[in-house]
């Protein structure tokens, strides 16, 4: 598992934030764009290419992308 | 792993009644600070049916019964057992199937039982009842199944007023030696019990004058802990891993073929969910109905209520059918079996 591809694949779920915005230490659900359907899709992409299954407490403890790659990372 | 096969049982009617006071979702308080076009694209709900004060999930089960019996031929005497399914009984005791005996005219020798179980509850529903008329010493049973969720949703909630319709159900079901019966796996996670809760009023949390203070847990969610609450996320998670798992259970473990499968019957989540469940198991569109847009979630009820939304399909000829559900609990299920000329009752507004 890599980082980087980590969050190439969070940035393409969003439509309006540009993808060069994202990074490693991205506060993710400070992006305006962040919804709960959004939150959904991440849940899906991580199940889809990763095989994991992210809980709501997952996402709403981690505060940058890599907090939660590392959880993605732990759980493989 | 849970799996059960229970022969000798046939499925030979469903029916359905909702309350005739439709909701629009967009017109709903709660939309006019919160973007609706989001909620629609997530959950396709556009529509529900809502109980008002005098209408129980037993009054729609109630009506459900007696317009299949009759649908059916079948007397009030013929029928030796009743489950009732649901979350929304009448009272926290008595067992709400006591009251439908009596109030469907029923035998005093009967088996009555109920059963706690919302989303997975029509599946679990047909196993208990399967079994009881599996051995022939019970010939005619009626699973009946809904709820009166929305009377346990706050309206200041958006994850959980908009989502969720009412509706109750009836599921006529007979002995019927040398049939190929039904065939089932089942499955519970109680570690997600917080993830779909109502938290005080049962015995753990006893009703307090806390228990109605309102709370604040995020924008367009305020609720009381008398009222149910969701995370969303967790329950995304648990029926995209758990839904498509169960079925491909199932169906390796019985030798279950895709293309002699016609339909399949999810638990109607909502739109999101259950689209990602379907592209998961590479189902074609046509197989997967839905009913999300006019009746919303409706809990345990929303199995037969889709079944009765392809009655077309089921009433003159044999299918054979695959039905899924998933949610509170948390629980889980699926169930094989072959539909032949489904008796369908036309859907009763009460």
């Amino acid at each position: 598992m890599e980082l980087n591809l980590f969050v190439k694949n969070f940035a393409e779920i969003f439509e309006e934030t540009e993808a060069g915005l994202f990074k490693p230490s991205t506060k993710f659900r400070d992006i305006e764009e962040w919804s709960s359907l959004l939150a959904l899709s991440v849940i899906a992409m991580v199940d889809e290419k990763y095989n994991v299954s992210l809980t709501g407490d997952d996402i709403r403890k981690s505060l940058t992308l890599e907090d939660l790659y590392n959880i993605v990372k732990e759980k493989k | 792993m849970a799996y059960l096969d229970f022969p000798n049982v046939s499925l030979k009617g469903v029916s359905a009644c909702v309350p005739k006071t439709i909701l629009e979702n967009r017109s709903l308080e709660i939309f006019k600070t919160e973007d609706f076009s989001k909620f629609l694209a997530l959950t396709g709900v556009e529509r529900k049916r809502i109980a008002g004060k005098d209408i129980c999930t037993s009054d729609l089960c109630y009506y459900s019964a007696e317009k299949l019996l009759t649908d059916l031929k079948w007397g009030k005497s013929d029928i030796d057992c009743i489950i009732f399914v649901s979350q929304t009984p009448d009272y926290v005791l008595p067992a709400t199937s006591c009251l439908l005996q009596e109030r469907l005219g029923l035998k005093n020798e009967v088996v009555s039982i109920d059963i706690s179980s919302g989303c997975s509850g029509w599946i679990y529903g047909l196993s208990i009842i399967s079994a009881l008329l599996s051995s022939g010493n019970l010939k005619r049973g009626l699973l009946l199944v809904g709820d009166t969720i929305l009377k346990t949703c706050s309206r200041e909630d958006k994850s959980t007023f908009p989502l969720f319709g009412d509706a109750g159900t009836a599921t006529a079901i007979e002995f019927k030696k040398g049939d190929k019966g039904f065939r089932f796996h089942l499955a519970s996670d109680g570690s997600g019990f917080n993830s779909i809760i109502i938290p005080d009023g049962g015995y753990r949390n006893v009703i307090s004058e806390s228990s109605f203070e309102k709370k604040d847990y995020e924008r367009g969610i305020t609720r009381d802990n008398t009222q149910l609450a969701m995370d969303g996320m967790n329950v995304f998670s648990f029926g995209m891993k758990r839904a498509p798992e169960s079925v491909n259970l199932l169906m390796s473990h019985f030798n279950i073929l895709h293309e002699k499968t016609d339909y399949y019957i999810f638990h109607q989540a909502n739109k999101y969910l259950n689209e990602k469940i379907r592209k998961k198991l590479d189902l074609s569109e046509e197989k997967v109905p839905y009913t999300l847009k006019d009746f919303g979630n409706t809990s345990s009820a929303s199995i037969p209520l889709t079944l009765l939304s392809i009655s077309k399909e089921l009433e003159h000829s044999q299918k054979e059918i695959i039905a899924c559900g998933f949610g509170v609990g948390l629980s889980w299920g699926s169930v094989n079996l072959t539909i032949d000329k489904l008796v369908c009752s036309a859907l009763i507004e009460i």
